[in-house]
């Protein structure tokens, strides 16, 4: 078990008070194991992404605890969580297109972060030009600057320079958004191949794109309004989902699992709850066509069966 | 590369054109016949300068002649170097007053210009690093772009000059001297110099500050930076790129600025009598001297366009993205 | 030239990209108005300066360059700001200038912001071959320094008044004004509601005014702000060198009549530092507001 997150709470500090944009998934990550994320806009996915990196800002640490590989990842404590970040975990930003210093050689600028983190340049040049040349680029693109690649290469190129020092656990925030289908599906491809060659040791591809996500991951976890609804063996999650939001997900999808799907997570009526203040019970209850009065005690995130959960008390 | 000067130098070109045609045009449609009453008013009190004038005025403007063909006269006595005889110090041509005033504001606004830019620019990347220097930095910057140029050249020439004694604060070199290439001259050459330079130097730090802490808290946030922080980049790194990144549009700051450092220089010389631009225009303006007043017009905006083109250069040389877009590199 | 200083930040400076304006909700937008120090303190200075030259003419003599006492007197506490070299009472003359003042930076910032909205709005609004060329007009004028053309304009009139030097101000200080908004407008026209009003065909002017221009109400404000103290500024510099109002005072004038008749020399500090003074101040102030206005209209500042 690579990555074990209890009860990890993350808020938003605002004026009107704290936004419980994260609160309180509890959720384990195999080894290899390639874990889709969804949920609608607003749900909490870049949160947690964020939360397992770096705290921007306005977010607070409230409570919780994250394990790595056996070890505590101190997510509260900046300066500490330096020694995991780029080494041990690192990320695929969403922004990958203006990632890099427009003003700084691409190689350049790889030099001086690694040298910065403490890692020789010349010792991983090489492992460098190899991956560089794995994802399909010349390796005279580290000449170059960011303004000279298109889109997809940029996205590769942070592929790349993310994952280059094997890290065990990466995080992908919405990486395909910006990209057309065909390099959507290279870059998809990408992330599997990166896990197959052992490069990264588990990821969390956070999506809108259910049916894209389907094709690479294990498994899929779903959040609903900060917490989480589901998380299952990809196949498990299309074809058997137990929570009622998932179900009117997937039923939203034209037809699941079809390559070329596109259907965004939209069409459900209703909207999520505001979370500066959200209702006591299940956040999904006011849009649940199930909800019934135990709906309003919170539903715990259980196992009910092998490597299936779900937080509904309708979920048996 | 071709293009992008292209079109620079074309509205250069179109600046000096206008620029020269409202110097054309001022003189002759104004209301009121102001050239017939400043002749008039010259003759009382050089009457020797005034039969010249009127002699030049003929010639020039030609006032017989149809108006497109005085406005080509205009042009063509232009790029013979002709701008006129000045009545202030007749009969010496506009030209030679002007170049004998030009190596002094040149003197003061070159260091002036480029020591306020890098300073500033130095900390105001400073103050955005805690909040503690950013309030005092800012407050201190705000005030000193609002204050008047002459102002503070007033505030320092009576301080550090009247009443201090620590420096000259009136002329361009010790009235018992005569230029020469000695120890003496120098010094006191460097000793007038002082006070101008360091108001005008002031009251333009100001605004270099303000402008890099705006533009480093911009580019802190950037997407480039957060990828940075979140791979652990030390902010020592970041704040590196920043601060280069943020020079760029200073730089093109540089170039809007240059106009009211220029006027700046006018009218911190005449505090000080300061030989140069600007006190040729309040002699100009008092002694009613509007070939000299209209020259040295002509001579500021080709040099604040010459300042522009070469600032130009200089970004594309430190800009990889223009460089890039011009050599058609970008994808 | 003195006149409008554009402080290069993301928003004014030409090459920087346009963050999207982001709108606060107008009760939102008062309740970090009322609670930013930089907005309050230079607002209380700049309405202390406003009142002092509205009213204050009234309780003093009708004419601040009457010679109403000896010459040459320190600050006491019959003459407050001492008096001229001509017997002029300084304090009498300071507040009819704070008036002038005011005046000019009105007019002068007024005339300025209409020429650079509209040109601004329909550059930025109409693209193509219209926003080429008023692109061309804005960068020409934006290259003239402001100063040296002002100096020739107003050197040939015979009679000066406070309209029309704001007035010549106002049209040569427009164009980064017009550059601003220009960016603002044309990130602004792409968005939904403008194209609503395109497609159902709506005036052009009409959009710029019902639909671009509410959604940058505040920049516009604060662009405002920034011309008017430019104005300021620009007429201190021509009132200095002797191109100031023909009749009355103003800040500028003070400054120049103290260096025309050698304050500098004879050590009365008096009548040189309280018109600089009163010009730093007030536009100090408005600039140190316009950060404040920045920081309420855009939430993403006020962490900072
Ligand atoms: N800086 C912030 N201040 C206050 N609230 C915030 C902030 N950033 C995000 N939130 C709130 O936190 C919640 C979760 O946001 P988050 O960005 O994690 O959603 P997401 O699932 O990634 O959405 P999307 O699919 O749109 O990226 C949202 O309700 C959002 O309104
Ligand atoms: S717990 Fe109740 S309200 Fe929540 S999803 Fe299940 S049935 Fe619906
Ligand atoms: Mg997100």
């Amino acid at each position: 078990m690579s990555l074990k997150v209890s009860d990890l709470r993350v808020y938003y500090r605002t004026l009107r008070g704290d936004v419980r944009a994260l609160d309180g998934p509890a959720f384990t990550l195999a080894d290899g194991e390639i874990m889709g994320l969804a949920g609608e806009s607003g749900s909490g996915k870049s949160t947690l992404g964020k939360s397992l990196i770096r705290l921007d800002g306005r977010m607070k640490y409230v409570g919780g605890a994250v394990e790595l590989d056996g070890d505590e990842v101190p997510v509260w404590d900046d300066r500490k969580m330096n020694d995991f970040r780029y080494k041990r975990i690192s990320l695929i930003p969403q922004y990958a297109m203006s990632a890099m210093n427009p003003t700084r050689k691409i190689g350049r600028m790889t030099a001086e972060l690694l040298e910065s983190r403490g890692v020789r340049f010349r010792e991983v040049r090489e492992e460098l030009n190899r991956r560089i040349e794995l994802v399909g680029l010349d390796v005279d693109v580290l000449d170059r600057y960011p303004i000279e690649l298109s889109g997809g290469m940029k996205q590769r190129v942070v592929m790349v320079l993310s994952t280059l020092l094997n890290p065990s656990l990466l995080i992908a925030d919405e990486v395909t958004s910006a990209l057309d289908v065909s390099t959507q599906r290279a870059v998809a491809e990408t992330l599997v191949e990166f896990r197959d060659r052992r490069f990264v040791k588990s990821m969390i591809v956070v999506t809108h794109d259910i049916s894209l996500v389907y094709q690479i991951a294990d498994s899929i976890m779903v959040m609903y309004a900060g917490r989480l609804a589901e998380k299952a063996p990809a196949r498990t999650i299309i074809e058997a989902p137990r929570h009622p939001y998932t179900k009117m997900l997937i039923s939203a999808l034209p037809e699941v699992g079809v390559k070329y799907a596109e259907k965004r997570l939209t069409g459900i009526p209703g909207s999520p709850p505001g979370l500066l203040d959200p209702p006591k019970g299940c956040r999904f209850r006011a849009r649940c066509p199930l909800a019934s009065e135990e709906c309003e005690e919170q539903p715990p995130f259980v196992e009910v069966e092998r490597d299936h959960y779900v937080a509904c008390w309708k979920a048996e | 590369m071709r293009k992008y000067f292209g079109r620079k130098i074309f509205v250069y070109a179109l600046t000096f054109f206008a620029a020269v045609t409202i110097n054309w045009m001022i003189p002759r449609f104004m209301p009121g016949d102001p050239v017939q009453s400043r002749l008039a008013r010259a003759s009382l009190s050089n009457p020797e300068a005034s039969q010249a004038m009127r002699d030049y005025y003929n010639s020039v403007f030609g006032l017989d002649m149809p108006v497109w063909q005085q406005y080509l006269n205009f042009w063509g006595s232009l790029f013979k170097g002709d701008l006129g005889v000045s009545i202030w110090l007749f009969p010496t041509p506009v030209t030679e007053v002007i170049m004998d005033a030009v190596p002094y504001s040149l003197g003061l606004l070159l260091p002036a210009i480029l020591l306020s830019w890098v300073i500033g620019n130095k900390f105001g990347a400073y103050a955005a690093r805690s909040k503690w220097l950013d309030n005092t930095v800012l407050p201190v910057g705000y005030v000193l772009t609002a204050t008047p140029y002459m102002w503070l050249a007033l505030l320092l020439a009576w301080s550090l000059g009247i009443v201090g004694g620590f420096f000259p604060s009136s002329g361009a070199y010790s009235f018992a001297l005569r230029p020469e290439f000695s120890w003496v001259f120098v010094s006191s050459l460097l000793e007038h110099w002082f006070l101008p330079f360091l108001s005008l130097f002031l009251v333009s730090l100001g605004g270099w500050a303000i402008g890099m802490r705006n533009m480093i808290i911009y580019e802190l946030e950037s997407e480039y930076a957060n990828y940075l922080q979140a791979l652990g980049a030390p902010r020592r790194l970041i704040r590196r790129y920043a601060f280069r990144n943020a020079m760029l549009p200073q730089l093109t700051g540089l170039a809007v600025q240059l106009g009211t450092v220029v006027a700046g220089a006018l009218l911190t010389e005449i505090v000080f009598s300061y030989p140069g631009l600007g006190f040729l225009i309040l002699q100009a303006i008092q002694n009613q001297d509007f070939f000299l007043l209209q020259g040295v017009f002509l001579f500021i905006v080709a040099g604040v366009l010459i300042a522009n083109f070469i600032i130009d250069i200089v970004y594309v040389l430190v800009d990889p993205r223009t460089r890039i877009q011009m050599q058609g590199g970008a994808k | 030239m003195t006149a409008a200083q554009p402080l290069p930040d993301p928003a004014t400076s030409p090459d920087a990209p346009v963050p999207a304006l982001p709108e606060a909700p107008k009760r939102e937008a008062l309740y970090f108005a009322l609670r930013n120090p930089k907005l309050l303190i230079g607002l209380g200075i700049v309405l202390a300066f406003l009142v002092t030259g509205i009213l204050g003419p009234f309780f003093l003599s009708p004419d601040p360059n009457a010679r109403i006492a000896p010459p040459g007197l320190p600050p006491s506490g019959e003459y407050w700001f001492g008096t001229t070299q001509f017997g002029q009472d300084i304090f009498t003359q300071f507040v009819y200038g704070i008036r002038a003042t005011f005046l000019v930076g009105i007019l002068g910032g007024v005339v300025a912001a209409v020429i650079g909205m509209a040109i601004g709005f329909v550059a930025g609004y109409k693209g193509g071959w219209v926003d080429e060329i008023l692109n061309m007009i804005t960068n020409v004028v934006l290259v003239l320094p402001t100063l040296a053309v002002l100096f020739i304009l107003v050197a040939y009139m015979d009679s000066r008044g406070v309209m029309m030097q704001s007035f010549f101000i106002g049209l040569t200080s427009w164009p980064w004004a017009a550059r601003a908004i220009r960016s603002q407008a044309l990130s602004l026209s792409s968005r939904d509601f403008v194209d609503l009003a395109r497609l159902s065909g709506v005036r052009t002017w009409k959009i710029i005014v019902r639909d671009i221009a509410p959604n940058m109400s505040s920049y516009l404000f604060m662009t405002l702000i920034l011309l008017f103290g430019g104005a300021v500024l620009a007429a201190a510099g021509l009132d200095f060198v002797g191109l100031g109002p023909t009749d009355g005072t103003s800040l500028g004038l003070m400054m120049h009549q103290a260096v025309k008749w050698g304050a500098l020399q004879l050590g009365v500090w008096w009548w040189f530092v309280p018109p600089g003074l009163g010009i730093t101040a007030i536009v100090g102030s408005l600039y140190v507001m316009n950060v404040g206005l920045d920081e309420v209209f855009n939430p993403r500042l006020r962490e900072m």
